[in-house]
């Protein structure tokens, strides 16, 4: 086959969910760190977002099945620490459709700004930890709806 | 000797991680309230998660062929590092919660001085880890001035936890020649000098709590060095290497 080019990889692991969160691809999430041939092997580099994260192995997975689904055959997953993946790599559409999904996006003032049902700015955090290791629980006191924030590290 | 005073170093950060983070499993679907329940499950997750990298590490240093795994699920009592505090039984809630606080603490200082190391890979597991024991400290020192600072009985609970704990505390500052070694490459802190740092966060964090220091600086000690575990390292192991033990390599 004729090898593609890298920006067209990076397309199609743009298509690749998140498996916890699906509205979002791996790439949106910032934790593909390089694409690149090595000879005739491609190479992908993938960075952690927690240490003790579950989802890593299946991301792994998901990652690899995606490209031999594309005739990819010649495959390395590189596991990349260093830089640490900090939650400013989401992109803006990644932030936006995790708004839309109902998980308030990341925000360095350490708490969501607003509700991301009612856009309501009276809030409380009812638990630094919610249903995954990358989210915090917390309510609306305007509509009373929970919501997972993205925390911020 | 360079590489065995590293292999030992990387163990005392491996399995102080995977020794806590398996203690504080133990709460999994039985901790006071749902979201206390959940919070303790992540943090030892990340505890386990960072317990991968130090093992993993020590593994390949060791250079014996063994993996994470062999370390975590095939030594003994007599062959963890791990501080005696962390192999403690949880308890209650109240004193869980209290032996988190004082661990983090150090935690956090340690990782923070381990994430400028002159080893890149220890530097880039630290740089990763100091993230998470970030907002462990931030939410178990949280918890402790509200059960502190609560009501007479969760006061008393908190106080009688810090009581017991207090002589566990030294062992995180104890120095000896592998700590002097690695110290004099720039690949590990001293010990010691995390005393300050750990010391100042605890004074206003347990006067905000309303409780009272003890004084007494007695220190037990003999886990990080091997020595000396107590007796309740080897119940916990029974649980936590049973299907390793009863099924050697078993994989799923």
């Amino acid at each position: 086959m004729v090898k593609p080019d890298v920006q067209t990889v990076w397309g199609w692991l743009d298509a690749v969910p998140d498996p916890e969160i699906p509205v979002i691809s791996v790439v949106d999430l910032g934790i593909i760190r390089d694409v690149e041939w090595a000879g005739d092997t491609l190479e992908v580099a993938i960075t952690p977002t927690y240490s003790g994260c579950p989802a890593t192995s299946i991301i792994n997975l998901d990652v690899e099945t995606a490209l031999r689904d594309r005739g990819i055959d010649k495959i390395r997953l590189r596991r990349q620490l260093s830089p640490a993946w900090t939650t400013d790599w989401l992109s803006d559409k990644g932030r936006a459709q995790l708004e839309a999904y109902g998980i308030a996006p990341p925000s360095p003032a350490g708490g969501p700004s607003r509700c991301p049902r009612c856009q309501s700015a009276q809030l409380e955090r009812v638990s630094q930890f919610g249903s995954t290791p990358c989210k915090a629980h917390w309510r609306c006191l305007s509509c009373l709806e929970p919501f997972d924030y993205f925390k911020c590290i | 000797m360079a590489q065995a005073d590293l292999f030992q170093a990387l163990l005392r950060l491996g399995d102080n991680t995977l020794v806590l983070g398996h203690r504080i499993s133990e709460w999994c679907g039985k901790a006071p309230a749902l979201e206390e329940d959940i919070a303790l499950a992540n943090t030892a997750l990340d505890l386990i998660g960072q317990t991968q990298m130090w093992l993993g590490y020590a593994a390949q240093v060791e250079g014996a062929g063994r993996s994470a795994d062999d370390l975590a699920m095939r030594r003994d009592v007599w062959d963890f590092r791990n501080l005696l505090m962390l192999e403690r039984p949880n308890i209650d809630f109240g004193h869980t919660m209290m032996r988190q606080f004082l661990f983090d603490a150090y935690h956090r200082a340690a990782l923070d001085a381990l994430a400028r190391s002159a080893d890149p890979r220890v530097a880039e597991i630290a740089a990763k880890a100091v993230k998470e024991a970030t907002y462990h400290l931030e939410r178990s020192a949280e918890t402790v001035i509200a059960l502190g600072d609560g009501t007479p009985l969760s006061h008393d609970k908190m106080q009688t936890a810090l009581d017991l704990l207090w002589p566990y505390t030294g062992e995180m500052f104890e120095s000896d020649a592998v700590d002097a070694a690695l110290a004099a490459q720039g690949v590990m802190p001293d010990p010691a000098t995390l005393r300050a740092d750990w010391l100042a966060q605890v004074q206003t964090t347990l006067g905000a709590a309303t409780l009272t220091l003890p004084d007494d600086p007695f220190a037990h000690s003999g886990g990080r060095s091997g020595a000396r575990h107590t007796e309740h390292l080897g119940h916990m192991l029974t649980q936590m290497q049973w299907l390793q033990r009863a099924y050697p390599d078993a994989q799923w």
